[in-house]
């Protein structure tokens, strides 16, 4: 366990050290949402139609953008070859580096998702749901988000191609995502919309830490 | 492919000086001696077994590569911690002999960030003490060191073979072990087998 | 299974079997054409608009099974690491994309007599759009790095992956549009399922059988060509080393 308590420590003490890189990313959700009212106008009966998924495609995108980073840092500037050398299991580390991504990305991203909500006219039923499946489902955000960008790691416009590759994969968790609130906004019941994208979490972290693991192999071999 | 019918074997205390013109592969070894590359064909063995594992081959070694793997955001102190704790190897205070071994003692509280190529080759260099493993696989150590960090690695080396550690390192200058044995990797131009014994 | 994993060996194969292939798509063209666009009976719903069907279910069949045989080559690829089995995965897939491409082309453009408008957020178009998607990442993966190893290795793991996400996307979309969809669309889609009887069933399935010889005969093609570049890559690669290698001499 050492590999996997030493990683994360440091990549949670990286990121508070240079908060500014989380901080980018959590403006970019604000930024994109605000955009939304311009683009439909502020009607808030229209506003509050699309909020849960503009929140939500809002978060997809400012995950993505950070996803970016997750591995080409240490790709660069050789830790990867370390890492691979942790003697214990690639998975491990893995899971490191996702779980320090959710906490410094995804985390942030839920705790502003309300207040973005707020300024979309989100009705007061839909809160609970929308921070409820935001935490379910980011998880799988940055689980399948790793895989990708272990993929991508070294390629050509690799941010481009990141993009390309993992949105359509983000697909089922952005319609059950938003379902979840609507459902909860037209009082029918939201656990089901909630039990799936739970399901998914618990596909996403049995199977993506191989592929990443697999993937971050060939990277630097 | 770009060598073949290499086979040789390290024991413990012993060292490997890999010596070739640019191209002739001593990096490309080093990395597949580390597990970090896969051969097309043969194999590398420890203790007489063969590697099937490559995850658990990582704790047998360390290896130093062209890339210094250091953070600079993080001080001189907080880099070799950060890698002691990964590797779980050697106690903490061994952070502090590695400091002092290679000059950095004095930059322990410094961000990584200020240093110079030499004093970041030296960090990189400094996980070896940080972290204990048995074999090491050092990538030109001797780049961009100065006549006092040379004599340092020098020692280091010879303490580590001393104590029935094993070395295998690529370099095309100054002689940095005594007694090792020489590999020219041009006239292996197209490995079999690779194999290293602990004992 | 290693006699397929032998370049040499495979195109053997593979060459023996072309005119066979090609011969039986042209025979199948033959006789599907004219039975799917002239003498098949016009629908008593949709009428004329029904012969796009022959094209687009052919197409959306061949997409899809490509879409398995990319993720199986791939499989194999990794596992056992059989080069043919890579580029089998690489040559198939432009043409899974242009099947794919062509089930989206012909289902609007059946759509558009059916329903009014081009598009439609239809469980079955939204799919093939999102399959879509996942080929044309495929192939900027397998493209997007210097080394071309990596980028073969790198598209295989993302064909699996694609590969458990495709019944996922599926089964979300079809949950999706049951929630959202409009009450016309699904009663012009009980009025196709309830008209298929034999006269379109036997041009459908000629037209299919063509469609799936045209892949096989046009993936020969391309494997023999991939491995013609890669005997010339080869040569060139050895008369460098042979350069470099005389050099030390002069």
């Amino acid at each position: 366990m050492s590999v996997f308590t030493a990683l994360l420590s440091r990549d949670l003490k990286l990121a508070l050290r240079q908060s500014a890189d989380s901080l980018t990313v959590i403006a970019f959700f604000a930024i994109a949402t605000v955009l939304f009212p311009f683009g439909v106008g502020p009607e808030a009966e229209v506003l509050s139609r699309i909020a849960a998924g503009v929140v939500w495609v809002a978060a997809l995108l400012a995950a993505l953008l950070s996803l970016d980073r997750v591995f080409t840092v240490d790709f660069e500037d050789g830790t990867l070859d370390q890492l691979l050398l942790n003697g214990q299991s690639m998975t491990l580390v893995v899971l490191a580096k996702v779980i320090a991504h959710w906490l410094t990305t995804g985390v942030p991203l839920i705790i502003m998702s309300p207040v973005l909500a707020v300024t979309l006219q989100l009705p007061a039923e839909g809160y609970g749901t929308l921070v409820l499946a935001l935490l379910l489902g980011t998880p799988t955000v940055s689980l399948v988000g790793a895989l990708g960008a272990a993929l991508v790691l070294g390629a050509r416009r690799g941010g481009v191609l990141l993009s390309l590759l993992v949105l359509p994969l983000y697909i089922p968790v952005l319609i059950f995502g938003t379902a979840a609130v609507e459902a909860a906004l037209t009082g029918m019941p939201s656990a089901p919309m909630l039990s799936i994208l739970g399901g998914f979490a618990l596909i996403a972290v049995t199977l993506c830490p191989f592929g990443t693991a697999a993937a971050l192999r060939q990277a630097a071999e | 492919m770009v060598f073949t019918q290499l086979h040789f074997s390290v024991a413990a205390g012993g060292a490997i000086v890999l010596r070739g013109p640019n191209g002739s592969g001593k990096t490309t070894l080093l990395r597949l001696m580390a597990g970090l590359a896969r051969p097309v064909t043969g194999q590398l063995k420890w203790s007489g077994a063969a590697l099937e594992d490559s995850d658990a081959h990582g704790k047998h070694l360390r290896f130093i590569g062209h890339l210094d793997a250091i953070k600079p955001a993080f001080t001189v102190r907080e880099n070799l911690t950060f890698w002691r704790d990964f590797w779980n190897t050697g106690d903490a205070s061994r952070v502090v002999d590695a400091m002092e071994a290679f000059g950095l003692a004095a930059l322990a509280d410094f961000p990584a960030r200020l240093l110079s190529a030499g004093q970041r080759h030296r960090l990189a260099l400094a996980r070896l003490i940080a972290s204990p493993a048995p074999l090491w696989l050092l990538d030109e150590p001797a780049n961009a060191l100065d006549d006092r960090s040379l004599n340092a690695l020098t020692r280091t080396i010879a303490d580590h073979r001393a104590k029935g550690g094993m070395v295998i390192l690529a370099s095309h200058g100054a002689d940095l072990v005594s007694g090792g044995t020489t590999l020219a990797l041009d006239k292996f131009t197209p490995t079999e087998v690779m194999q290293w014994d602990e004992t | 299974m290693h006699k397929f994993a032998n370049p040499t060996q495979f195109m053997r194969i593979a060459n023996a079997i072309y005119p066979w292939v090609a011969g039986i798509c042209v025979l199948l063209f033959a006789a599907a054409i004219p039975i799917a666009l002239m003498f098949s009976p016009p629908d008593y719903q949709q009428g004329e608009t029904v012969r796009i069907m022959y094209i687009h279910v052919s197409s959306a069949w061949l997409m899809m099974m490509i879409y398995g045989i990319i993720a199986a080559n791939s499989a194999m690829f990794l596992i056992w690491r059989h080069p043919m089995a890579n580029l089998v995965a690489r040559a198939s897939a432009p043409m899974g994309a242009v099947f794919c491409a062509l089930a989206l082309i012909t289902g609007m453009l059946w759509g558009q007599p059916m329903w009014g408008t081009f598009w439609v957020w239809d469980a079955r178009l939204t799919s093939t759009l999102i399959l879509f998607f996942l080929y044309i990442g495929y192939i900027a993966l397998a493209d997007a790095f210097e080394d071309s190893e990596r980028g073969d290795k790198a598209a295989a793991i993302l064909a699996l992956v694609g590969s458990v996400n495709v019944p996922i996307i599926h089964f979300s979309v079809e949950w999706w549009n049951t929630l959202h969809q409009p009450s016309i669309i699904k009663a012009s889609k009980e009025g196709v399922d309830s008209s298929v009887h034999s006269s379109i069933l036997l041009p459908l399935f000629l037209m299919m059988g063509a469609f799936t010889m045209f892949y096989f005969a046009l993936l020969v093609l391309r494997l023999r060509s991939e491995l013609l570049a890669a005997k010339i890559r080869n040569a060139r690669l050895s008369q460098i080393a042979g350069h470099s290698a005389a050099q030390p001499a002069e």
